[in-house]
């Protein structure tokens, strides 16, 4: 069986899609020759800056003949039915057959698809997925009407087995495949030709390129790590960098070279954000100071002068960026020192959002909020408010302009220039936590006000004017405001409404997806949900676990079963008499032993249950209606609830009553799935 | 490749008439640059307009180019509110338009053996032109030394053929070339010359008085109402009927009207360095001014040189 090798040469391919085009060109190739009958044994896909690559092996030599027989109408059907049948399977009625079936008399036809050797509907496959493929962007170029991410301007589709190679005649926009390829832009860019994916993977490294993105990515980090650690340094990891990086080149160089020691004192975070972003940089740390000394860059190619020149470049640009960085860092320290309210009243200017108001009436609320939930999580009150002030004011300043994403952290730096304890200052980096599902969450008291004030009021504020996310669309990310205002309160056990209507029932969707990751069941938290307090999120979420607990223990699943058996029956004959069977039941009527003993349980079991509940400590309300269990289950086994007796049965039903209220009291069992 | 243009250029001047040679070698029209204020040598009309229509094209040239809020006194080491852009366009774009491009490189001494020279995404798009395309800025060790874009829409409309178009900012390309750490040293001419001129020389004094009028002299009265005008004047001269009843001959006045376009584009970018328009005006005005280079996309794709059949 035949190996496959296709590769799609063209000018540089966006970093940031290479992976997943060669994931799309190897899926909907497989899923085309699949479709078409062309079963295989392995596929791989790859790509460099210049180049898509798949590679196929053990695929049939040709498509297998298949016959496919399908039941058409009924022979006395209308004309109509017939016709459309004969244009589904492309027949004339000469071609059908009638037999005899059990409804009478029926048209069958026999399709037949001939077998077809592999290269043509390699052809027809490869057209349809360059045609149809799903790039971010894609573009035309010169004259032509094809659309690629970059102009293509090769393609090498080959079959090769024990035999030799052969080219699969195809072509797209008068790009006509073969069996070559080339090398490396600059190193080796000779085309030539290739026989089968080992041959062209090795030929690929002779000129220069390597095919394998992990393999580049490896050798970068490799390197890195050893140009470094040679030198008493090590590496600051950046994974997202390191992929990016392994997408600009197809010959990785790594070269090392310095930071002029006039920005060395710039904050660590100011030139791991500049290298990394302007430069593509990774900064290289010296372990003993922590601080970040050098940077290591990756070139494209090997130079007579063992990349000296690139380097001396490249510092230089740097050089220009940091000074930029230094200018920026210098100016906002002047600002920062004289206070920085001048920065607050500037965000008077700056809109928040049309309808919200500017950045200050935000931060304005946000102070106001923040000493209102400062006593409650133990922090002082005016610091609270001074915090939150300051906590925003670094978005006036010149290097969050240029940065944005070093918001909080320069606000921390620059909050500490101006004196402020770094109890205040912190706040401004920590308040915008968490900002991920995994991110930390803060503990410091002033942190965690601020970061509860600034999430409640985006919250609280996108609600009033009415955006809130739908389906798949966030812009204002209040879904990831509502899990930190969750995770903020439940992991710092905080007790405080967290909102009400409409938003709390949005908070509530939330904390359910969130308790759900984590296993807890989706009836389990309803039951929870629709008991009094439950804006209090810390207390929803004690009852919901200790509930979860119960359910999971013999005693837990059996009560439930015995309350649903009492629900039930209550429900029927409620709805039978159109009455509420609410009145306290009297004990002088029960007859059995199990009614007597189950009235004595209830009367034992719930002053201990009501105090268990009002003292919110759930599990022990929990452990005490296990004790109903016995008797319950013992009732049920012994009483028949509707006896003739009228007098007793109201009474029975309202003792049913009593068992559904004292559980009713500890989480709402009636919302449970069976 | 000669000995010569591999050799080091030694002035700005020297890099500009290099580049001029190259691309003329290459089969461009050496156009002028274009004799009004612009932000980019994108809006100069063998650019913007000729980038339209079925027609065609191969020009180069040098574009002056202002932008207010750029404007450093003179003290910024790259930072200038008047600087030069070397243009390149070709429609439609050849297809080894990315090596012409990197024999310029060489030709003005960027040597391919021992730079790092990529092409790293970059996707260009000109909310006032209504225009985007796909393509790279193009790095040297690091810097970004131009831009290269495949033209996909102009003014709205979608461009067929499409066209490449390179940029090439000229001070910063000359400072790393020519090894000056700033600007305003850089030789303009050649530094042997009897009258040795540096950059400085030429636009030190330039870039101090224009940064003081951008940013707190013009009148900004006089603005508002000078992008009114060419606003209104624009529409005015293509709500002309097209046959000119004078020679009656069918005229319709697509460059006139972008004339227009180009001056209220460059009146907005003073207003914005004069810091009188708020971040909802902002895309208000790139609104208007988008407008108007629609319609005087519409115009010229009615016009000969717009690809419409004489």
């Amino acid at each position: 069986m035949p190996d496959l090798l296709i590769e799609l040469f063209s000018e540089e391919i966006p970093a940031r899609m290479q992976r997943k085009a060669a994931d799309d060109l190897r899926k909907m190739v497989t899923d085309g020759l699949v479709e078409a009958g062309l079963t295989y044994g392995g596929a791989a896909a790859f790509a460099t800056p210049r180049r898509l690559t798949l590679a196929i092996d053990g695929l049939l030599a040709e498509a297998p003949r298949t016959v496919e027989e399908r039941k058409g109408p009924r022979v006395d059907a209308p004309e109509k039915a017939l016709e459309g049948f004969l244009r589904g399977v492309g027949l004339t009625r000469d071609d059908l057959e009638v037999r005899d079936d059990k409804k009478g008399q029926v048209y069958f036809a026999k399709i037949v698809q001939e077998g077809r050797p592999a290269a043509g509907i390699i052809a027809e496959v490869l057209d349809s997925t360059i045609r149809n493929f799903p790039w971010p962007k894609s573009m035309r170029w010169g004259t032509g009407s094809l659309k690629w991410v970059r102009p293509l301007h090769a393609i090498l589709t080959i079959l090769s087995d024990e035999a030799g190679a052969v080219i699969v005649p195809f072509e797209v926009d008068g790009i006509t495949a073969g069996d070559t390829t080339f090398g490396h832009r600059f190193m080796a860019p000779a085309q030539f030709a290739v026989t089968d994916f080992e041959d062209y993977e090795a030929k690929l490294k002779r000129a220069h390129v390597v095919l394998r993105s992990d393999e580049r990515a490896e050798q970068i980090w490799n390197d890195a790590e050893q140009i470094a650690f040679a030198q008493g340094l090590e590496l600051v990891e950046d994974k997202a960098l390191l992929a990016e990086v392994s997408g600009l080149v197809e010959w990785p160089v790594v070269l090392m070279g310095e930071i002029g020691a006039d920005f060395l004192e710039l904050p660590p975070e100011v030139l791991q954000t500049s290298m990394r972003e302007h430069q593509k940089f990774f900064s290289v740390r010296n372990p003993k100071t922590a601080r970040i000394e050098k940077y290591v860059t990756v070139a494209n190619r090997e130079t007579a002068d063992n990349g000296a020149t690139i380097l001396a470049g490249n510092s230089k640009v740097l050089a220009a960026r940091l000074s930029d960085a230094k200018f920026f860092w210098e100016n906002d320290l002047r600002v920062a020192k004289d206070g920085m309210e001048a920065w607050v009243d500037k965000l008077g200017n700056v809109t928040f959002h049309n309808k919200l108001g500017t950045q200050k009436e935000r931060i304005d609320r946000i102070a106001a909020l923040a000493r209102e939930i400062a006593p409650k999580v133990g922090a002082d009150p005016d610091l609270a408010e001074k915090a939150a002030r300051i906590a925003k004011a670094d978005l006036s300043s010149e290097m969050v302009y240029e940065f944005p994403e070093l918001q909080g952290v320069m606000g921390k730096y620059y909050a500490k220039a101006s004196g402020l304890p770094d109890a205040v200052a912190d706040v401004a980096e920590l308040h915008y936590a968490p900002l991920g599902p995994s991110d930390d969450v803060p503990s410091e008291p002033l942190s965690v006000a601020v970061a509860l004030a600034d999430k409640i009021d985006t919250l609280t504020g996108f609600w009033a004017i009415d955006e809130k996310p739908t389906g798949s669309k966030d812009p204002f990310a209040l879904r990831r405001a509502a899990l930190g205002v969750i995770r903020i309160v439940l992991e710092n056990d905080i007790r405080m409404s967290a909102a009400d209507g409409d938003l709390l029932a949005f908070i509530h969707d939330r904390l359910k997806v969130y308790l759900r990751d984590q296993g807890v069941r989706h009836d389990v938290i309803d039951a929870s949900i629709a008991m009094p307090g439950s804006d209090d999120l810390t207390l929803l979420v004690k009852r919901t676990r200790a509930l979860q607990d119960f359910l999971d223990t013999e005693d837990g699943e059996n009560l439930l079963q015995g309350f649903k058996r009492a629900n039930n029956i209550l429900a029927a004959e409620e709805k039978k008499d159109g009455i509420e069977y609410s009145l306290d039941p009297d004990p002088k009527f029960a007859e059995e032993a199990s009614e007597k003993a189950l009235f004595a349980a209830l009367d034992k079991a719930q002053p201990d249950i009501s105090k268990a509940v009002s003292d919110e400590d759930f599990a022990k309300a929990m452990g005490v209606m296990a004790s109903l269990r016995a008797p319950i289950d013992a009732f049920f086994e012994a009483v028949q609830v509707n006896t003739k007796n009228d007098v007793v049965r109201r009474n029975r039903l309202c003792l049913l009553n009593r068992i559904r209220t004292v559980m009713n009291s500890v989480a709402a069992f009636s919302a449970l799935d069976g | 490749m000669t000995g010569s243009e591999t050799s080091k250029p030694k002035s700005f001047q020297e890099i500009i008439l290099r580049l001029q040679n190259y691309w003329s070698s290459r089969g461009c029209a050496i156009l002028q640059p274009y004799d009004m204020e612009v932000g980019a040598g994108t809006f100069h009309p063998a650019t913007t307009l000729r980038a339209l229509g079925s027609n065609h094209w191969a020009a180069a040239y040098v574009q002056p180019s202002r932008r207010p809020t750029d404007g450093r006194y003179g003290e910024n080491p790259n930072r200038l509110q008047h600087y030069y852009q070397y243009q390149v366009l070709i429609k439609p774009s050849p297809p080894d338009l990315q090596d012409l491009y990197l024999g310029s490189l060489q030709a003005i001494g960027i040597d391919a053996e021992i730079h790092d020279i990529r092409f790293v995404e970059d996707d260009w798009e000109s909310p006032t032109l209504g225009a985007w395309g796909l393509g790279w800025e193009v790095w040297c060790d690091g810097m970004e030394v131009s831009q290269f874009t495949y033209f996909q829409q102009v003014g709205g409309h979608d461009c067929k053929p499409v066209s490449g178009e390179l940029t090439y900012g000229l001070e910063r390309l000359a400072i790393y070339i020519l090894g000056v750490d700033h600007v305003m040293d850089m030789p303009f001419n050649d530094p042997q010359s009897p009258i040795p001129l540096s950059y400085g020389d030429v636009f030190k004094q330039t870039e101090q008085e224009y940064s003081r009028w951008n940013f707190d002299v013009a009148d900004t009265d006089t603005l508002l109402q000078h992008f009114k005008d060419a606003e209104a004047e624009c529409q005015r001269i293509l709500d002309a009927p097209s046959e000119d009843p004078k020679t009656g001959k069918r005229i319709i006045m697509a460059h006139p009207a972008y004339d227009q376009c180009i001056k209220a584009s460059h009146v907005f970018n003073l207003l914005d360095a004069r810091g009188v328009i708020s971040v909802t005006e902002r895309q208000a005005y790139i609104g208007r001014v988008r407008a108007l280079a629609k319609l005087c996309a519409d115009a010229f794709v009615q016009t000969e040189a717009g690809g419409q059949a004489a």
